[in-house]
């Protein structure tokens, strides 16, 4: 038997051991304020709005963009 | 090796046994959270029960608890039950969010989790309407507003049966 391929496996088997799945229910602390790239929505969407102004030749905030300022 | 590929994969696929449309919803017990005691479905036999999965971190709970209240008040007498279950993992978030919210109907916690995986819950909030043969007739996932004239009308319907 493939020796090679039954360690893979068993390391495979013993890394998921280390997975589980959160449940709809368990998401409490991943929907906390604190959880959030931004704290306030309002503050990032004008925080945005400046640097797209700022940044627009460049793309702003993508990497897409043919650098025309027109963004 | 075969074993082994098996005992992968049963790992890997979280495999959720959902309850389906037409089911016989298996009974539960649970706590009341503002109260002592339990309840549980067969404590509502013969009425059409709308159990509602909820917590005081979803978003949507927050206009869904309200709705449903004002439902169950206008068609209690028809024999309608709004039966709320509450997977906070501190009991003590849901009790704050039910100070904020009140709702007349009963409200169970459980901080398990056996019942939602019971009626295999893929989001928050899931709702599960049973008729009064205790058969599952519709599940609503999410909630909107606007979703209350549609739960409304699958609620009268049993209701008239």
């Amino acid at each position: 038997m493939n020796h090679k391929l039954t360690i893979t496996l068993l390391t495979a088997l013993l890394l998921t051991s280390g997975c589980t799945a959160v449940k709809p229910w368990e998401r409490g602390n991943l929907a906390s304020d604190v959880m959030s790239w931004q704290g306030d929505a309002l503050k990032a969407s004008l925080d945005n709005h400046v640097y797209f102004s700022k940044e627009g030749s460049s793309g702003g905030g993508q990497a897409a963009g043919g650098g025309c300022g027109c963004n | 090796m075969r074993v082994l590929a098996a005992l992968f994969l049963a790992l890997i696929m979280n495999n959720v046994s959902a309850l389906e449309v037409g089911d016989k919803v298996p009974d539960f017990r649970l706590p009341l959270l503002t109260q002592q005691g339990q309840a549980g479905l067969s404590s509502f036999k013969g009425k059409v029960v709308y159990v509602d999965f909820w917590a005081s971190w979803c978003g949507p709970c927050r206009k869904s608890l309200p709705a449903l209240n004002t439902l169950r008040k206008e068609l209690k007498g028809k024999g309608f039950e709004v039966v709320a279950i509450n997977l906070d993992e501190d009991v003590k978030d849901a009790r704050a969010f039910l100070k904020e919210f009140p709702v007349a109907y009963p409200t169970l916690y459980d901080g398990t989790g056996k019942t939602p995986e019971l009626f295999g819950v893929r989001g928050m909030p899931t709702s599960y309407l049973i008729d009064r043969q205790g058969k599952l007739q519709a599940v609503h996932q999410g909630f909107k507003p606007s979703d209350i004239t549609g739960i409304r009308a699958q609620v009268m319907s049993l209701l008239a049966k």
